[in-house]
């Protein structure tokens, strides 16, 4: 049994089958990215995970348990945490508030919550914009703050949809190192990432798509000189 | 100059009752996103709740408060659940067909009433329907004031509990972005119920403060609908302080109009507004305050 699993994971949106039998796993304690080239289905692959989108066949098994079939917020208390690629802030609250409100998912204690927040937002090194309100933030703050946000519900795994993208190049060296931490804290991590330094730098073993379906996988270095991936991101010759 | 003042405290005391309805209405728009056409119709079923309690089994219609808005809260909750979700889980339905929805439901609990009580004019007239008492040269009138006290102590309480609690806070994320909320363990669709509950229940409180100053009929709700619908847009949508505002200006506006144009034209004032909201503010008072 794996940590998290799926199984010939297909979603139609009518005749346009935008993932296609996409099986892979991931083991308790890796980094594992996903990519691919744009529009190739690697969101909606995380929108399948986090129930978004209803699944038109396949299974998805987590912890061995199946998934199948649960509401979003269901998913969220069996552990899966997910952040997304257009940020979406709850624009009229604060930080904290809006990190409080993911740790009431554990708890309906205010001061509990409170503390679970504080205590993410230290790890993440947001301390200092706890009470900033969440529309004033700048978009490397924003995305920080989506991942602190996904933390505070204390995940087993977590979704990471192209959380470095827009980032200064100093932003995205502090993205890798919180990253890291969060691994070394003990969260499973799939990476959906546009920006190959990072994830040829963290992940462990990487799955290429392309028109929903797989065309490499294995470590960074096996996918980066796989002829398939390099054909799908630059064209033949 | 007395009977300015006499005019604007009459119409502070109704507009405190008309944020109460707006603020139901606002809360509804927040979170579902669609304007709640039956808001009045429900209104005025919590008023024949009141009036029949008071008619049948001699219930003060202040005691009624205890028992109107929380039956209003599950005919809200169950309108929510069984006629209004199932509409969003059909994709090819656009999410609009929800208002149409509920302008459905209006029109089927106004000729429910109808059925059951007839068209004719009912009123409840308790032993003090009629007093007043008076501050120097201007006199209150006891209904009213008791109606905008309870109307201040109720939207008090609603924001103690959007802003204090978690559940209010699951409440507030899900106005604000749904689908973050649900990532966050927030379980939108029972959200949604709450707060269609909370809406209709707010609008039954207005109604039953309302009843012993006004009369009732099943077509009572048309015009209220209307009001809380110029509230909700005068206060900038989805808005609750701007609901409050919107609700003491429409009810000074009107208040205004009756004593110095036509008592015949203070429904009229009300779309006057509506119409130069819409021309030179459309995001409303929210967008003055930034709130």
């Amino acid at each position: 049994m794996h940590f998290f699993e799926t199984h010939r994971l297909t979603k139609a949106f009518g005749g346009l089958i935008a993932v296609n039998n996409v099986t892979f796993h991931v083991e308790e304690g890796e980094i594992y990215g996903l990519i691919g080239p744009n529009g190739s289905g690697k969101t909606t692959v995380f929108n399948l995970i986090t129930a978004y989108y209803p699944i038109t066949s396949g299974t998805i098994r987590f912890r061995g348990k199946e998934m199948n079939g649960l509401p979003t917020w269901k998913v969220c208390k069996e552990g899966i945490g997910r952040t997304f690629q257009i940020v979406k802030p709850l624009a009229r609250m604060t930080v904290l508030e809006n990190v409080m409100t993911s740790a009431f998912c554990r708890t309906s204690n205010t001061a509990e919550a409170r503390e679970k927040a504080l205590e993410v937002l230290q790890f993440c090194e947001m301390e200092k914009k706890i009470d900033f309100p969440a529309k004033g933030l700048t978009i490397g703050d924003r995305k920080r703050m989506e991942i602190a946000r996904a933390l505070a519900t204390s995940p087993k795994l977590l979704l990471l949809d192209e959380t470095m993208a827009g980032l200064t190049p100093q932003e995205q060296a502090d993205g890798v190192q919180l990253i890291r931490k969060m691994r070394n804290a003990g969260i499973t991590i799939i990476i959906v990432e546009h920006i190959m330094h990072v994830i040829m730098n963290l992940c462990d073993r990487i799955l290429c798509i392309n028109y929903g379906q797989e065309i490499a996988r294995g470590t960074p270095a096996e996918v980066a000189n796989n002829q398939n991936v390099i054909e799908a991101y630059l064209g033949k010759e | 100059m007395e009977m300015f003042i006499q005019t604007l405290v009459a119409g502070i005391l109704i507009g405190g009752v008309y944020a109460l309805i707006g603020i139901g209405m606002t809360l509804i728009m927040g979170v579902m996103r669609i304007i709640n056409l039956a808001h009045g119709q429900l209104m005025m079923v919590a008023m024949y709740i009141t009036f029949v309690l008071y008619q049948f089994l001699n219930i003060d219609p202040y005691f009624a408060l205890l028992v109107a808005p929380p039956a209003l809260f599950l005919i809200g909750a169950a309108i929510q659940r069984y006629l209004l979700n199932p509409l969003i889980k059909i994709e090819s339905i656009i999410p609009e067909n929800q208002v149409l929805m509920t302008v459905g439901i209006g029109i089927v609990l106004t000729e429910t009433i109808r059925f059951m009580f007839s068209s004719d004019y009912k009123s409840v007239k308790t032993s003090y329907s009629t007093a007043t008492f008076n501050i120097g040269a201007i006199s209150w009138n006891v209904p009213m004031v008791v109606a905008f006290i309870l109307a201040v102590v109720l939207t008090a309480s609603l924001f103690f509990f959007l802003l204090k609690t978690d559940v209010g806070k699951s409440v507030r994320a899900t106005a604000q972005n749904k689908d973050a909320a649900m990532i966050m363990g927030i379980n939108a669709e029972w959200i949604t119920q709450l707060t269609y509950g909370l809406g209709a229940a707010m609008a039954a409180a207005g109604g039953t403060l309302l009843l012993p100053i006004y009369y009732l009929f099943p077509d009572v709700g048309g015009p209220f609908t209307l009001k809380a619908f110029i509230i909700t847009i005068l206060g900038g949508l989805g808005s609750a302080v701007g609901a409050i505002m919107g609700g003491l200006v429409l009810g000074v506006a009107e208040s205004l109009g009756a004593t110095y144009i036509s008592m015949a034209l203070k429904d009229a004032i009300g779309m006057v507004i509506f119409l130069l909201v819409l021309v030179f503010l459309p995001g409303g008072l929210k967008q003055l305050t930034k709130v």
